[in-house]
């Protein structure tokens, strides 16, 4: 019986278990949870993170970091408000979010990739930088966003399902389909396995950092547009700490950050169990401060409970 | 009932089954050799000796007590130390330290220097080795460290001593005074349990023996009065070994591959070779003469900075793993670890990273024929794997190997196959069958480039051998000229001769 519950809690799909049955044991016991409001509500609350952790795990797959994350997001949600204030079109506010987004996320692959300077530092510094530029362009401020249709991205719905719910879950279904489907995905996984062994398989290693750089900055420039638009403005300060939510939520979900381990099934489950240990807990009226603890011990959990697996596997 | 026991010894890891059933005895006082080839289950054994791993079924009696030690720890305090290959000392601390690591004399946790020093001192003394004790482990040689962590097992006044390979990277001078310490060990009524391939040394040590091969108890001798060399070769490989390498002749084409002049920042003196469609062609040397290094340029894995490289008649350009494997060139490369898994990733995407690119349609994968090629060569090279899924890290060395053959072969147009060290670490059965693939690629056309640090395996599986001694090719030998003094004599720098190292 145990040897049973061992197996199925430690082997390929011991987390989404776990998922269900936490999602089961919080929808009994929670009053108001499962209910339609509350649960596109819980959805929405965890559009950003979700969205940023598609590319983040490719990122961590890679052996790569990435902490520049909140500070695109923000950066991108003041182009996006700025852009189509100014030119009048929100059209060519959207696309200079993304081109914005996705040109950080270029520097930094290629300052990493080409100049080999270690992740975390680049990205380090170019969070700083980047959210130095929002804060500059804003002058510190909020900026409201001029036309009414730009709110109407967050806010309109289709078949009675938010816009950023349906943003959400294409991109979950594009970049699961990436990642196994593609050479891209499978090259991204073999470097985290072994960057020299898969550079002499005839992997471009150079070319694949950057691109997943590069998607990750086009994928935060998405997700600011949507931040901006559910906020109603251009914050420079918004999405502080950012980065560790989207790494939480993606270790949370067995990506490896060793490199050569990610499933986007378990990327989306990492996602969801961060969000609905916050739906609860702000549903009994858990004060803030104490969630802080929640969600550090959940993280430590989801580690120990891999390392258990790693071990079980014969792993060494 | 000897001193230390094995009794019924299994272990097995997922896939491979790595000990089975395997008892002998060792008496006080007593040197014993164990021997086996690559994957024979040495080093598995001598893990559970040392408390790093724990065997499934069976058990270690020393003294006639249980040892159930459950860690490396547990091991050291019941006296049973293993020196590793791979040593295991602190590099920033001194001699002293290091022998002091763990229990340092101490008063309110300030370490007391003096005493330290005098301990040590006196230890070294009794065990006739002679350190400075001052020194940092940093600045001694390899095989002065050997020295220190022998003498680790002396301040632990270890019962049980385990030597993995310990002349592996020593000189001769080094291994005599090693030696000498393993006879005054001997003398005080230690057991010593010496690992090893080289059978000199074995012969000269050694009281008793153990063979081990395939994870299987092949042959116990509890004195080697009258056992022959040969008889140890046979019962390690488990038949006669001339028939292992199985050589065929073939015929011959039109020059594959021509390396011309090339030289890279790790090999300045420019080097030149050929190989024929159809054709195997050995690399002799001794390690750091420069074979990998060639290797690694012709297959662009390092940057070339003079020479040229042509297949087939048409330069090659490209100076990068893409452009070679492209241009019909692939290396197997010696360190399997480093350079050739994916870890933690499946055989089938070990075996398709490369080719990956034949099966997409804009980038993206044909999963049907993805899993038809790993099966195809899982099968074909008859890759042990309980599935295509398995990850490979779980797979014994022979069998990695032949997945890391399998990503090759499954490039399409490969004309140069180069394998450095193809046969390291792995297991006898997994080799001939390694040299038959080989054998099978020649006939189909392919020419083959073996870099092999084993004299034997050159002589007996290359049409053709061209020896390197401190970057340069010394000597070209065909098949017919083939003799191990000569190939000895071109590998060695001048001022060795060639016993030296057949032994």
């Amino acid at each position: 019986m145990t040897d049973q519950l061992k197996k199925i809690l430690l082997g390929e799909q011991g987390l989404v278990v776990i998922f269900v049955v936490a999602f089961a044991l919080v929808s009994a016991l929670v009053p108001n949870f499962l209910t339609d409001r509350n649960m596109l509500g819980l959805l929405q609350s965890v559009v950003t993170v979700g969205i940023v952790a598609c590319t983040m795990m490719f990122c961590l797959a890679a052996r790569d970091f990435d902490l520049s994350v909140g500070s695109i997001v923000a950066f991108a949600g003041m182009v996006a408000v700025m852009a189509s204030n100014y030119t009048g079109s929100i059209l060519l506010g959207l696309l200079a979010a993304i081109a914005c987004g996705a040109f950080v996320g270029f520097i930094n692959g290629v300052v990493i990739a080409k100049f080999r300077i270690n992740a975390l530092i680049t990205t380090l510094a170019t969070m700083q930088i980047v959210r130095g530029f929002a804060l500059i362009a804003s002058d510190g401020r909020a900026v409201g966003i001029n036309s009414s249709d730009f709110y109407q991205l967050a806010l309109s719905k289709l078949l009675g399902i938010p816009t950023p719910v349906w943003v959400l879950a294409i991109l979950f279904c594009i970049f699961g389909f990436v990642l196994n489907r593609t050479v891209f995905g499978k090259n991204t996984l073999a470097i985290g396995g072994n960057p020299e062994a898969s550079r002499l398989a005839g992997v471009n290693v150079d070319r694949t950092r950057i691109w997943i750089f590069a998607l990750q900055g086009v994928v935060c420039g998405i997700a600011g547009i949507l931040l901006a638009s559910r906020i109603t403005s251009g914050q420079p300060n918004a999405a502080v700490g950012l980065e560790l939510s989207v790494i939480s939520a993606c270790v949370l979900g067995g990506v490896s950050l060793a490199g050569g381990r990610a499933t986007m099934s378990g990327v989306i489950v990492g996602v969801l169990i961060m969000g609905i240990a916050e739906n609860a807990m702000n549903l009994l009226n858990i004060p803030a401060f104490y969630q802080y603890i929640v969600r550090g011990v959940i993280l430590l959990l989801a580690v120990l409970l891999d390392n258990l697996r790693s071990s079980a596997l014969g792993r060494r | 009932m000897s001193f230390l026991d094995f009794s019924h010894i299994t272990k097995t890891y997922p896939g491979v089954k790595a000990l089975s059933d395997v008892s002998f005895g060792v008496d006080k006082g007593a040197v014993h050799g164990l021997m086996g080839e690559n994957g024979a289950g040495k080093s598995t054994l001598i893990k559970i000796l040392s408390g790093d791993q724990h065997a499934d079924q069976g058990e270690i009696r020393i003294d006639g007590r249980v040892q159930a030690y459950t860690s490396t720890r547990d091991a050291f305090d019941n006296g049973v130390i293993v020196i590793h290959q791979e040593l295991q000392l602190v590099p920033e601390l001194t001699v002293a330290e290091n022998l002091s690591l763990g229990r340092f004399p101490a008063n309110a946790g300030i370490i007391a220097g003096r005493r330290m020093l005098d301990d040590v001192g006196a230890k070294l003394k009794s065990a006739g080795i002679d350190i400075d004790m001052r020194r940092k482990v940093k600045t001694l040689s390899i095989g002065e460290r050997q020295m220190v962590e022998i003498a680790k097992a002396v301040m632990l006044d270890a019962r049980v001593i385990a030597l993995d390979e310990p002349t592996s990277s020593l000189s001769s001078r080094e291994s005599e005074i090693l030696f000498a310490l393993i006879d005054r060990l001997r003398g005080e009524g230690k057991v010593i349990i010496y690992v090893s391939h080289r059978l000199d040394e074995v012969f000269r040590l050694c009281d008793s023996l153990t063979v081990l091969r395939d994870g299987k108890l092949a042959a116990h001798h509890a004195s080697l009065k009258g056992v022959t060399r040969d008889q140890v070769v046979a019962e390690m490989v488990g038949r006669e070994i001339s028939d292992i390498w199985g050589f065929r002749a073939r015929k011959t084409g039109d020059v594959r591959l021509k390396v011309d002049a090339l030289s890279g920042p790790k090999l300045k003196t420019p080097a030149s070779f050929e190989a024929r469609a159809g054709e195997i062609v050995g690399f002799f040397g001794l390690i750091g003469a420069g074979r990998s290094e060639l290797m690694r340029l012709v297959c662009g894995a390092d940057p070339r900075s003079g020479g040229s490289i042509t297949v087939d008649g048409k330069l090659v350009r490209a100076a990068d793993p893409r452009g070679t494997i492209r241009a019909g060139i692939v290396l197997c490369s010696e360190d399997r670890k480093h350079d050739g898994i994916i870890q933690g990733r499946s055989v089938e995407e070990n075996i398709n990273i490369s080719s990956r690119r034949h099966h997409t349609r804009f980038g993206v994968l044909n999963r049907a024929s993805e899993i038809a090629t790993a099966e195809t060569f899982i099968k074909k090279l008859k890759v042990r794997t309980p599935s295509r899924k398995q990850d490979i890290i779980n797979l014994s060395g022979g069998n990695q190997q032949k997945v890391i053959l399998g990503r090759w072969l499954s490039e399409q147009g490969v004309r140069v196959l180069i394998v450095d060290e193809p046969t390291r670490g792995i297991d006898v059965g997994a080799k001939s069958e390694i040299y038959e693939l080989l054998y099978q690629l020649a006939q189909d056309g392919m020419a083959i480039v073996v870099v092999s640090s084993e004299l034997p395996e050159v002589m007996g599986i290359c049409d053709r051998i061209l020896v390197m001694c401190g970057g340069r090719v010394s000597a070209e030998l065909t098949r017919d000229q083939f003799a191990e003094r000569a190939i000895l004599a071109a590998a060695l720098p001048d001022q060795k001769t060639p016993d030296a190292i057949a032994s």
